[in-house]
């Protein structure tokens, strides 16, 4: 379709009135974490760093942190064996209620996050509490490992897709072992949508605060949980704003690591 | 360890069953069967007087869900919140991606995605948190209007707009990915054999687009429809079918009440998503 020029304007124009529309608000967030300002009054009459001090000093912002990056680390590493396992399955094989499996994988994301949340917090009260095991950080690994699957699921599949199964045979048909073929010849190929996938999962799970909030044991608190607490609390405002404006900061790492390691097309894909 | 692998490589139907058992066993044990319990405990009741829950089939939650006004207008009002931040989502989604695909030069393309996935990093909650400081009363968006109190400020208004910031990214990504797919010749090929720009677009572009769109919908609805998190932050005292759910498990501790309630989104999720299936947008996650 040959667009006129004044058309291609106009579309370049929406373009960047959406990218406006995505960045102002945080933008405002990591201006707002400068403002000296205690009521953030808008707009700033005076600038500060203490903000910042006070949030590094912060006993309950650091565990938080501190908790999240395990729960995210280890609900990754489920993630990572499960996800690949299944996306083996279901592209190297043909078998009855493929279709099944592939929609068991994406249900977890696909229903709203509080039913996931509240499906396993009356599973682990029903069941895990009558054999004693009370909820704590292992129930929110298990609840953020069963929607982290789906990542690395989608990024393994679509690389073995691309990939076939030729290079494979060869290995096989030089003499290779099953477990040199995949040590020598799979692994290498699937290492980047692994570590796409991991990443993605790693974030889903960095950010989780539904099914957290429902799984998560007494006294284990993620980040995201320990922000939405003070969220609505006025004097922890200025350190919430400061955590808040780090996050978009970081927010710029997995992007820029994605890139240099697998090349523009990796992280594309969300799910 | 060589034997094994002969052995497994003549057995297909062993290794798939090795690669599928634990897989499997995680999402039946841990989510079917927690799904399974969820459904089961909607089915049973919590004891007025001491709490407890009482594990004994009835039909009391479900009739209470049908019978009582105030449900109704919650799974009516959720359900339109998430029907506007669809359609809000697929309105700006597309002539951005539409522009990422076919009108910017493939270098300047490579870096608007990366500016369409970024935000996706960076916190739900902190972007929630940065609409809570934009609609505050006095807030920049009211200095925008000409004072405190002249802006849209907390409800079931700043709920869409939010939830529609909060989605647009997973809307725009298969929509580009599917309009990326589609050679710009079959564009001209449209063009050179008379179609204006119209027909081109219903007949050659709305074909790869419809797919995407269902694709991105099932995030923007589903999410939509089982937020409760966001309408707390900036919904004032809008209430979704989660804030129920929320409220039934904690202040009220009625987790069978809460569980009959949450079957309302499981419903319509499941009812979208076999709807859907046929369609292939599936395969456009």
């Amino acid at each position: 379709m040959t667009l006129s020029l004044p058309a291609r304007w106009a579309l370049r124009l929406f373009m960047g009135f959406g990218l406006l529309f995505i960045y102002v608000p945080l933008m405002l967030v990591l201006v707002n974490s400068f403002n000296g300002d205690r009521t953030f009054a808008w707009p700033p009459h005076d600038w500060t760093t203490r903000w910042w001090s006070a949030a590094w000093e912060n006993e309950g912002a650091r565990s938080a942190l501190f908790t999240s990056v395990q729960a995210g680390l280890a609900a990754t590493g489920i993630a990572l064996v499960l996800g690949t396992m299944v996306a083996f399955a279901v592209q190297r094989f043909a078998f009855f209620g493929r279709d099944t499996v592939s929609l068991l994988i994406i249900l977890p994301i696909a229903l709203p996050g509080i039913v996931t949340g509240i499906a396993l917090d009356s599973a682990w009260r029903s069941v895990m509490g009558d054999l004693g095991v009370s909820k704590g950080l292992f129930s929110v690994v298990v609840g953020h490992a069963t929607f982290c699957v789906v990542t690395v699921y989608n990024n393994v599949l679509a690389r073995l897709r691309r990939t076939g199964t030729n290079l494979e045979d060869a290995s096989a048909d030089l003499g290779a072992s099953p477990f040199q073929t995949f040590r020598y010849v799979t692994f290498p190929m699937i290492r980047s949508a692994l570590l796409a996938g991991g990443l993605l999962a790693f974030a889903l799970s960095f950010d989780e605060i539904i099914v957290t909030t429902f799984t998560a044991g007494p006294g284990v608190t993620t980040l995201p949980i320990w922000i939405f607490n003070n969220l609505f609390r006025p004097n922890q405002a200025p350190v919430v704003n400061v955590v808040a404006a780090v996050l978009i900061v970081l927010s710029v790492l997995p992007v820029w690591l994605a890139q240099r390691l697998a090349g523009p097309s990796a992280g594309t894909s969300r799910t | 360890m060589s034997v094994l692998g002969s052995y497994l490589h003549r057995h297909p139907r062993l290794r798939l069953a090795g690669l599928l058992s634990a897989p499997l066993l995680w999402l039946v044990v841990a989510y079917l069967g927690a799904l399974a319990v969820l459904l089961v405990s909607a089915f049973w009741t919590v004891n007025g007087f001491t709490g407890e829950v009482v594990r004994e089939f009835s039909l009391q939650n479900f009739r209470t869900l049908l019978s009582e006004e105030v449900y109704r207008a919650v799974t009516l009002r959720s359900l339109g919140v998430a029907a506007a931040v669809t359609g809000i989502c697929v309105v700006i989604a597309t002539p951005m991606a539409f522009f990422m695909a076919k009108v910017a030069s493939s270098k300047y393309r490579n870096w608007l995605v990366i500016a369409i996935l970024t935000p996706l990093w960076a916190s739900y909650l902190v972007k929630a948190y940065a609409w809570r400081i934009l609609l505050a009363n006095g807030g920049p968006i009211d200095t925008l209007f000409g004072g405190p109190g002249n802006g849209p400020g907390y409800g079931l208004f700043a709920t869409i707009i939010v939830l529609s910031y909060l989605w647009l990214p997973y809307m725009i990504l298969p929509i580009y990915a599917g309009l990326e797919r589609l050679p710009d010749s079959m564009l001209e090929a449209s063009a050179d054999l008379g179609a204006r720009a119209g027909r081109t677009f219903r007949a050659v572009v709305l074909p790869i687009l419809i797919p995407s769109v269902i694709a991105g919908s099932i995030f923007t609805f589903s999410l939509s429809l089982g937020d409760y998190i966001t309408v707390q932050i900036v919904g004032g005292k809008t209430q979704m079918i989660g804030n129920l759910v929320y409220a039934n498990i904690g202040a009220a501790n009625n987790l069978p009440f809460a569980a009959a309630i949450a079957t309302i989104p499981v419903l319509i999720m499941v009812i979208y998503l076999v709807a859907v299936r046929r369609s292939g947008a599936l395969e456009e996650l």
